[in-house]
């Protein structure tokens, strides 16, 4: 199969409400750092790839289309993803596959939320004829998940907390971090007002507005470059149904099976042995023990223990979301690009504060509806 | 390198739900019957639709409950017309990351009022506001044309087998030159070549696919030409004229000016606007004339976004 590789990334500041910005503003500031970090021209992008979450989310129906200039893709090829909170990750695996296919040279992927241009409740709660009514709140929906896990394993109640901590620090050490607390504490976490049980406040994502671009290239193209490339080893996506008899909220086998698929594609057969930094798609703290099982890090029930041991901190066996992840910056459709840009950072060797150093390997990982849209991606210092 | 084929199409002129599933089962069930295929030997789906026509947000999550995804499939979604979708799924093949796929287009037109809707797709800050409606917009790039000489308000209405006559509905398009707006859904197999052949005796290759977008401000760009769908024939390797073309046009002026970019012996006619299928529908039909054996080329084409911003290409050979 063809090569490719992530030539440059960059981010936006993330913050509640980007009023200094438009929608083709805040895609811009992205795309310009990208650019920048690729050492890349306008005129060598060969095709845009946008992704962003429901249209719904900022009141314009398939925004690419009014931002077509502004984000470089006038006169070239745009393809538009959508794969609900996943689609960060699959905005990535598409302008790979755009390469991989032999058809580009330099593809430009862009994902934005401006969530502050409507409102995400709103648009997650109209209730469509003929269908059940979408439960309001992504919270509500997944906490039972989390309780379930807790009850599946009998996980101390202190591991989410554990998680909000870590990751909130790291956030500090992240310029572009909508959230940045440097003197949260489990105690502090913890006297948070508790919205939907077990999750506090302290250990929930917040809403921003916020962008991410990366600039991916052929095997000439990151050849041809000045500095080190994130290649990109293995890609992978599996959806399955909402709901189903045999569901698994906790252990979703779409999740479990794309994972399989990308260890097997890249060749690792021990992830927490040969994976050196992970960028896991924790919107609420109790994600990160669920998703280390998932992916196979750990079994079924020892995620927890991973956590409480402090290996998952920069520094630990398996640093997880050094940059914070989500639950320090959520602009839901860039979400799952930032992870997968993080990852492509962390093996550049330019994630700055948080760097994890010598991290040769990482993955991105980012998951979308009711834990059913999974995608994934494995990249190297080398290819 | 890949090659990549049709292999197998249906499509629906009705739909049931806003969820697509019920519209969708019967459709993605012929499609796979025509190509000889079972669901479980496709590795890679891929679907198109619109949040805003479906009124509600993450409208394709209830489609994937069609396709039957137990155990997880290999899945993505576009929200643009599924022909968009189909070139996804192609890329996949060409990249050797599957052999098969099956794309799916669905949409309920007729739920809301489509012309106020399609404004939402206009520049939130500056135009979107002024709600200036889809067939204003339409009637503005056909006046251009009209003025430029292009062709007469009679080779518009002929498009559609009738005389100019009749009171307009946006001047100078009258009710024939609007297609109707319909519910949808339209499912296509493909198939890297080796398997297209063991599956079906004559499938319909596809030897160029590509796509462009031009900018939209409707002041940016001459909307008597169609710069990206121009660069979009070229790069597809079109030239010279092909047996059959089904050309996706709501609008008879647009039929007009895509004709004079993809030449044809014949054009399939455009029955009613599908939004999200419909182009994706047109590709089935062109490569049905293929696997048919009624020609020997064909082009399919799709269009997105106002006055024609957006325009895909795919030729199809024997």
């Amino acid at each position: 199969m063809r090569r490719a590789a992530v030539l440059g990334t960059g981010q936006t500041e993330h913050r509640t409400r980007r009023t200094d910005v438009s929608m083709a503003g805040l895609c811009r500031e992205a795309i310009d750092r990208a650019l920048a970090d690729a050492g890349t021209g306008w005129d060598q992008i060969d095709a845009v790839v946008l992704g962003k979450a429901p249209d719904l989310f900022e009141g314009v129906m398939m925004p690419e289309l009014f931002l077509a200039d502004a984000i470089g893709a006038a006169g070239k090829p745009l393809l538009r993803v959508h794969t609900a909170g996943s689609v960060g990750g699959a905005t990535g695996i598409v302008a790979t596959s755009l390469i991989r296919a032999g058809v580009h040279r330099r593809v430009l992927a862009v994902a934005f939320e401006k969530q502050s241009e409507s409102n995400a409740m709103w648009a997650l709660s109209i209730q469509p004829p003929f269908s059940a009514p979408i439960t309001a709140g992504a919270g509500g929906y997944f906490a039972p998940h989390l309780r379930s896990y807790i009850r599946k394993y009998a996980a101390p109640d202190h591991i989410g907390a554990l998680v909000a901590v870590k990751d909130r620090r790291n956030g500090a050490l992240n310029p572009y971090a909508h959230l940045r607390q440097p003197d949260i504490t489990l105690e502090s976490v913890q006297r948070s007002p508790m919205l939907w049980d077990p999750i506090r406040y302290d250990e929930t994502c917040p809403s921003s507005d916020g962008a991410c671009a990366l600039v991916i290239g052929d095997q000439a193209a990151a050849e041809a470059s000045s500095r080190q490339v994130a290649w990109i080893r293995a890609t992978a996506m599996r959806t399955e149904p909402t709901f189903y008899a045999g569901k698994d909220h906790v252990n979703p086998r779409a999740g479990a099976l794309a994972a399989a698929a990308l260890w097997s594609a890249a060749g690792i057969k021990q992830p927490l042995d040969e994976i050196d930094v992970a960028e896991l798609y924790v919107p609420f703290s109790w994600f990160e023990p669920m998703w280390l099982e998932n992916v196979g890090f750990v079994g079924q029930g020892q995620g927890w223990k991973l956590v409480e041991s402090g290996e998952t901190r920069i520094g630990g066996a398996l640093p997880v979301n050094p940059s914070g992840g989500v639950l320090c910056s959520n602009p839901i459709g860039a979400s799952g690009l930032l992870r997968f840009a993080e990852a492509a950072m962390q093996v550049m060797g330019r994630a700055g504060e948080h760097q994890v150093p010598g991290a040769a390997t990482a993955l991105g990982h980012a998951y979308g509806g009711g834990s059913q849209f999974f995608s994934m991606w494995v990249v190297g210092r080398q290819p | 390198m890949n090659t990549v084929a049709v292999v197998g199409f249906s499509s629906a002129g009705t739909s049931l739900t806003t969820s697509g599933v019920e519209t969708l089962v019967p459709v993605i069930t012929a499609a796979l019957e025509d190509a000889g295929l079972g669901r479980r030997e496709v590795d890679f789906w891929c679907s198109g639709s619109s949040d805003y026509l479906a009124g509600r947000a993450f409208s394709f999550v209830s489609a994937v409950d069609a396709i039957g995804a137990v155990p997880p499939i290999a899945e993505s979604h576009v929200e643009m017309d599924a022909a968009w979708a189909l070139y996804e799924a192609y890329l996949k093949i060409l990249a050797g990351e599957a052999e098969t796929a099956l794309v799916y287009g669905f949409g309920k037109g007729t739920a809301g009022d489509l012309d106020r809707v399609l404004s939402l797709q206009l520049d939130p800050y500056t135009v979107a506001p002024l709600w200036p409606g889809a067939v204003g917009i339409a009637a503005l790039q056909a006046r251009l044309a009209l003025d430029a000489g292009l062709f007469t308000e009679d080779d518009m209405a002929r498009v559609v087998g009738r005389r100019a006559e009749g009171p307009y509905l946006s001047c100078p398009l009258r009710e024939h030159d609007v297609a109707r707006v319909a519910d949808g859904a339209a499912a296509v197999v493909l198939a890297a070549s080796d398997r297209a052949r063991r599956l079906r005796e004559r499938p319909a290759r596809i030897s160029g696919f590509a796509h462009r977008v031009d900018p939209q401000g409707l002041g940016e760009r001459d909307l008597t030409t169609v710069p990206s769908a121009v660069a979009a024939a070229r790069d597809a390797g079109l030239d010279g004229t092909v047996d059959v073309a089904a050309l996706h046009a709501p609008f008879t002026h647009q039929e007009l000016l895509l004709r004079e970019v993809v030449r044809a012996g014949s054009y399939l006619p455009f029955g009613a606007n599908a939004m999200f299928s419909a182009g994706l529908s047109r590709i089935g039909s062109a490569a049905g004339e293929v696997m048919s054996g009624r020609a020997r080329t064909a082009v399919g084409h799709a269009t997105s976004g106002p006055a024609l911003q957006q325009n895909l290409v795919c030729v199809l050979e024997a």
